[in-house]
């Protein structure tokens, strides 16, 4: 097995008397795509938050071999580390081709953005139609490519990926997951937390699957994609089944 | 009283040569405002300062600004290297001690050489600009960066006080004598019956100057935009590795220039006290506030009405411009008011 | 109130009688003691509008003036005796505070601190530019004070005078603020979505604390005024305003013993300050400005809650640990009127061809549905799906694009949530808005907002005893019902997730609803709390209550519910009973996601 890019040893999330996240363990290997399965509340967001230092957290991060401590969301994102939210976060009243351009400001002084954004319109071609508009017009599944492009222009190490198939109509979360799978190709390490179970199993190379907080399971996609608790925790059919 | 056509002509002047000087305050407030929640209260006191900075320099002696730009230069320098102990670089602690220490020396030399060599009045103009100007991002390292979290109102209530101990040392570094600048420009324009001053014309152009510029700036450069960024998603801002004290860094070196800047032009024309700052500042407010504190259009545009008021009310009613200025606002939040919903929740703020 | 507040206060009241008296008490310490107090009074009323109801104004100096300026001018200029004055003086300051909050408390909080600012300053001009105020020069000849032949120009009796008016406002701030008018004032702070969700009229409560605080700084300022026995406009600007806010920053702006402390305190800072700094600078000036300022700043950087917080913990330590309080047994009679709940199975709520637009996301799209009389029904679908737009649409948070509700027959859609409660409609929040600091049963109280209707008044004079008692009784009751009891008198954020949730119920029980919404009741709660709540949900619908959840603990949802409306992409996607949403392939596609 290479070196993980990422590793989370007994990570801890609270706020203020609730518990989020408990004792969580996991790592991404370079170059794969890593993805993280659980019902509603069960930790999966706050973990990806913890990682990018927008929530504090408890227990050892460390990414590409260095120890992550109290340092901000915007030095993480100097480091290579990159989040795409499951709100997000664009800046609604500027153009597309502004939040793209601006997603690369952690490389500001080296270079001209230009290549990159045309990679980004070669990628996003329904994003270049849009250049000009303002990113608050744009329908949910054109914000999410925005989102994961704006998160592209910065040339991450590892790229988190928050639900992006979040309330998109399912021939775009299959765009959206090929798009993912096409820069794990190109080296681009990823981690994926996804509620579509089945989607996010077929791109990825291993999952973990959280329950209230804690990793209740983990394997390849097979095997994962074999375990009956995986339908029952997101489902509740563990009466209508086990009956 | 019957106002004949030369006198109507100057009350004009007069209200656009001011609310020139309040639309460029007002600016200044909403940068600072929607970059970093700070309603930016001391704002007066740079203007202040930045005119009495001036008229020091020009009476030949060493304006007491020098040494708060020194304290504060130390004061930031603490909290910086405080703030960044833990990830410090060689190259980070450089650049601390560089912008922080280092900075307010070279100024202080500016000033001391200003005066020695009997330097020309745009020079003076510069070396004033530079004295007040890195008071704005020290005391955001010093006053708001450690609170950047805290509510808009604990951040309001944070800058009046500031605003109060900023007073007291204008008053400890300049006594309470006023005093005015020379003019920067000496000659006067004559159209029909209207006389127009140079210093008038040399605001209005600084003013429309800088309008643009903010204007090239917020559009074209990419630190604009990233201060624009911040303003409309703090989060998304951290998200692409904007630092939201980068950010306030520029709005606040921007607004203290502004201020400073807005003392130099109008101490020409008025004289300055130490508190005159606050006055002339809350006339920016409230051509801010009917901007709702984040459109610049109608901030700016809002300026002249107010200034126009000023003017046209110190000629009928001098005693009462302050108040009559202060009741444009009445108005503004009534019709504010009706247009709010009436479910409003600040719970979270 | 605590063991520690109430010694401390004691100890305060007996300290602030007996020092004066005692032989060789320097008499310029009791004008300084008297100034404590004025002081104290207009910090007194900081507390409830900056601490509890979460605003901040930078004009009371100005309603010191209005109070001070009232008497002035009516007793030199029209012969009335100072005790005929003081009720003008009141109403005055009292009608303008109004006027003013009237104007600005529907906006966000920093525009009543900047019009406060703006106010105060011009004030402090027309005083002292208008003859009526006699401008600068101000009024003299203030008559001084008497009562049943007391001479109060005399300064040990005026301290008296002082002391009672202090220990006065200290009582009915108390009462205030333990009555169902403060209450909805406190409620401010957990957000006005949730206390407009309980019939609270927010805007109401704002302009509740803002009169509030200006009619105690008018009462300083009539006091100040027989004190001085002239007054001029100086005292009355805007550097004072940030004085009194600052004694009630440093004191603890949460406490009304924090009132006292910062008054106090500032008042005896600035006395030795106005001496001390001009002698190390070597000027003359207001320089005590700089530090108060620095202090300020200091004070909010590292201990916003003030003082009073920590002498309070010093306190406590030397005290005994306090007995539990008491818990009330269950009592099933009802100690409030019921409303008439529609008969089984009638319609109660019929939402049709529902629509939210945001931009260019369509989040709700022709989305619609009915709800029985004594039904449970579940909303449901994957992440993103709408439901909680549709909440906020039913609820009257969002305003919908489209659609209509109706609600017993009436059209909601469109209506205030203060309205919509009022006709019977309680819900909880996905994330827990309970008003923090609260103990848990004030809490549930607030749920029972509009089942009462004592005014701040009577709460003031404590005549609404009675009413509080049933209210009371009332969360007791809902307390018991949701088997949280034991737990209230702690305060609210100090319970798990899942509690906070059974107090959320407890509070919209209060309300004696019709229709109760709740947004993921079960989310964060252990699975023993979570068939506690599937059984007490059971028990309401079995009372004839109508309830409509937003879930995804899909075995909760399924074990429980009649009925089931699932939702995907904004759209409907299926209603049902839950057996045979379980079958629904299109369900099990929407939450496993097709095969890609």
């Amino acid at each position: 097995m290479t070196q993980p890019i990422l590793d989370v040893q007994a990570l801890h999330v609270a706020y203020d008397a609730i518990i989020a996240v408990s004792d969580v363990s996991m790592s991404v290997p370079k170059g794969s795509i890593v993805t993280i399965l659980g019902p509603n509340g069960a930790g999966k967001s706050s973990l990806l938050n913890a990682i990018m230092g927008v929530v504090p957290a408890g227990g050892a991060i460390h990414f590409a071999g260095r120890a992550l401590g109290g340092e901000s969301v915007e030095a993480r994102v100097n480091d290579g580390l990159s989040l795409v939210p499951e709100k997000r976060e664009l800046f609604y009243s500027m153009s597309v081709e502004d939040n793209l351009r601006l997603g690369r400001f952690r490389l500001r002084h080296q270079g001209s953005a230009e290549p990159m954004l045309n990679e980004m319109w070669a990628l996003f071609p329904r994003l270049k139609e849009r250049r000009r508009q303002l990113a608050g017009t744009l329908s949910g599944g054109e914000r999410q490519m925005l989102a994961m492009a704006r998160a592209l222009m910065g040339e991450p190490r590892l790229l988190m990926l928050d639900e992006p198939s979040l309330g998109l109509a399912p021939l775009i979360v299959r765009e959206i997951l090929q798009t993912a799978s096409n820069l794990r190709d190109n080296g681009v390490s990823i981690l994926l937390v996804e509620q579509n179970a089945r989607a996010a199993l077929r791109i990825a190379d291993y999952g973990y699957v959280l329950e209230s907080g804690r990793v209740m399971l983990e394997g390849e996609p097979d095997a994962l994609q074999a375990d009956q608790r995986i339908v029952e925790s997101y489902l509740g059919v563990r009466s209508a089944v086990s009956v | 009283m019957a106002v004949d056509l030369s006198i109507l002509l100057v009350l004009v002047q007069d209200g656009i040569v001011n609310g020139a000087i309040y639309g460029l305050l007002a600016l200044a407030l909403v940068i600072v405002f929607t970059v970093t929640r700070v309603i930016l209260v001391p704002i007066g006191e740079f203007v202040a300062f930045g005119a009495l900075t001036l008229a020091a320099l020009e009476t030949g002696t060493l304006p007491g600004t020098v040494w708060l730009l020194g304290i504060l230069g130390v004061a930031s320098a603490a909290c910086r290297l405080w703030a960044s102990r833990r990830h410090a670089t060689m190259r980070s602690v450089a650049w601390q001690i560089g912008t922080s220490l280092l900075l307010p020396v070279v100024v202080a030399g500016l000033a001391w050489a200003c005066i020695h060599w009997q330097a020309p009045q745009l020079v003076k103009v510069l070396v004033a600009l530079a004295i007040v100007a890195p008071m704005g991002p020290y005391l955001y390292d010093v006053v708001y960066r450690p609170m950047a979290d805290a509510s808009v109102l604990v951040l309001l209530i944070v800058s009046v006080a500031l605003h109060l101990a900023l007073q007291g040392l204008g008053l400890v570094f300049f006594g309470s004598e006023g005093s005015r600048t020379q003019s920067l420009a000496d000659t006067t324009l004559e159209i029909g019956p209207l006389f127009i001053s140079g210093q008038s014309i040399v605001v209005v152009l600084v003013t429309l100057a800088l309008i643009v510029a903010l204007f090239l700036f917020f559009e074209r450069t990419l630190m604009g935009r990233a201060l624009r960024a911040t303003a409309v998603n703090r989060l998304g801002a951290q998200l692409v590795a904007i630092s939201p004290a980068l950010c306030g860094h520029v709005a606040f070196t921007l607004a203290a220039s502004i201020g400073a800047l807005g003392g130099i032009l109008i101490s020409a024309m008025t004289t300055i006290y130490y508190d005159t700052g606050f006055l002339i500042a809350l006339k920016g407010f409230v051509a801010a506030v009917i901007g709702g504190l984040v459109s610049y259009p109608l901030a700016a545009a809002s300026a002249i009405l107010i200034g126009l008021v000023e003017s046209f009310a110190s000629f009928h009613a001098s005693a009462f411009k302050e108040v009559l200025v202060f009741m444009i606002i009445i108005p503004v939040l009534l019709w504010r008011s009706w247009r709010t919903p009436a479910l409003l929740d600040e719970g979270e703020e | 109130m605590s063991a520690a507040h109430r010694a401390v206060a004691l100890l305060l009241l007996a300290l602030a009688i007996l020092a004066p008296l005692l032989p060789g008490f320097p008499p310029f310490w009791v004008t300084l003691l008297s100034y404590i107090g004025l002081s104290a009074l207009v910090a007194l009323g900081l507390v409830v509008l900056v601490g509890v109801a979460g605003l901040t104004s930078f004009g009371q100096a100005m309603f010191v003036g209005f109070g001070a300026y009232t008497t002035a001018i009516l007793t030199t200029r029209y012969g009335f005796s100072p005790w005929a004055t003081l009720p003008v003086a009141l109403v005055v300051s009292g009608l303008l505070a109004w006027g003013i909050g009237a104007i600005t408390l529907r906006l966000k909080g920093h525009y009543l601190a900047i019009a406060t600012i703006a106010w105060n300053v011009s004030f402090f001009y027309l005083a002292g530019n208008l003859d009526f105020f006699q401008r600068n020069d101000g009024i003299s000849g203030i008559p001084a004070i008497t009562l049943f032949g007391i001479d109060f120009a005399r300064s040990m009796n005026f301290y008296w005078l002082v002391l009672a008016c202090v220990v006065l406002a200290i009582l009915l701030t108390r009462n205030l603020l333990d009555s169902r008018a403060g209450r909805a004032v406190r409620a401010l702070r957990g957000g006005a979505l949730a206390a407009e969700s309980f019939g609270v009229n927010t805007f109401n409560a704002r302009v509740l604390a803002f009169v509030y605080a200006g009619v105690l700084a008018g009462l300083s300022g009539w006091l100040y005024a027989h004190l001085q026995r002239a007054v001029n406009p100086s005292p009355f600007g805007i550097n004072m305003s940030i004085d009194y806010l600052l004694m009630a920053v440093a004191g603890g702006v949460h406490n009304i013993g924090g009132a006292l402390l910062g008054a106090a305190i500032v008042t005896l800072l600035r006395d030795q300050l106005q001496t001390l700094l001009p002698w190390l600078l070597n000027a003359q000036g207001n320089f005590e400005t700089i530090v108060f300022g620095g202090l300020l700043i200091l004070i909010l950087q590292f201990s916003p809650q003030g003082l009073w917080p920590h002498l309070m913990k010093l306190v406590s330590r030397l005290l005994p640990r306090p007995a539990e309080a008491p818990v009330p047994p269950i009592s099933e009679a009802p100690p409030l009127p019921l409303r008439a709940q529609p008969a089984r199975g009638a319609e109660v709520l019929r939402a049709s061809e529902l629509r939210k637009q945001f931009g260019g996301l369509v989040a709700v799209d022709n989305v619609g549905f009915t709800l029985n009389a004594g039904e449970v029904v579940g909303l449901i679908g994957p992440n993103g799906a709408g439901k909680s737009t549709t909440f906020n649409l039913l609820t009257g948070v969002l305003a919908a694009t489209k659609g209509n509700v109706a609600f017993l027959g009436e059209e909601i859609c469109g209506s205030t949530a203060r309205h919509i409660a009022t006709r019977g409609v309680a819900r909880t929040f996905q994330h827990v808005k309970l008003v923090r600091g609260m103990s848990v049963l004030d809490n549930v109280a607030l749920g029972a907002h509009l089942r009462g209707a004592a005014g701040p008044l009577s709460a003031a004079l404590h005549l609404d005893r009675a009413e509080e008692a049933r209210i009371f009784a009332l969360a007791w009751q809902q307390l018991h019902r949701v088997g949280l009891a034991q737990c209230a008198h702690l305060v609210a954020d100090d319970l798990s997730l899942g509690q906070q949730r059974l107090v959320e119920i407890a509070r919209a029980l209060c309300l004696d609803p019709v229709l109760l919404l709740l947004d993921e009741p079960a989310a964060g709660l252990r699975h023993l709390e979570k068939a506690a709540l599937a059984r007490l949900l059971d028990r309401l619908r079995q009372d004839g209550m109508t309830i409509l959840l937003v879930e995804h603990d899909m075995d909760f949802v399924m074990n429980l519910t009649d009925r089931l409306v699932v939702m995907n992409f904004g759209a409907e996607l299926a209603q049902g009973r839950p057996k045979d949403i379980q079958g629904n392939p299109a369900v099990i596609d929407a939450y496993l996601g097709t095969a890609a």
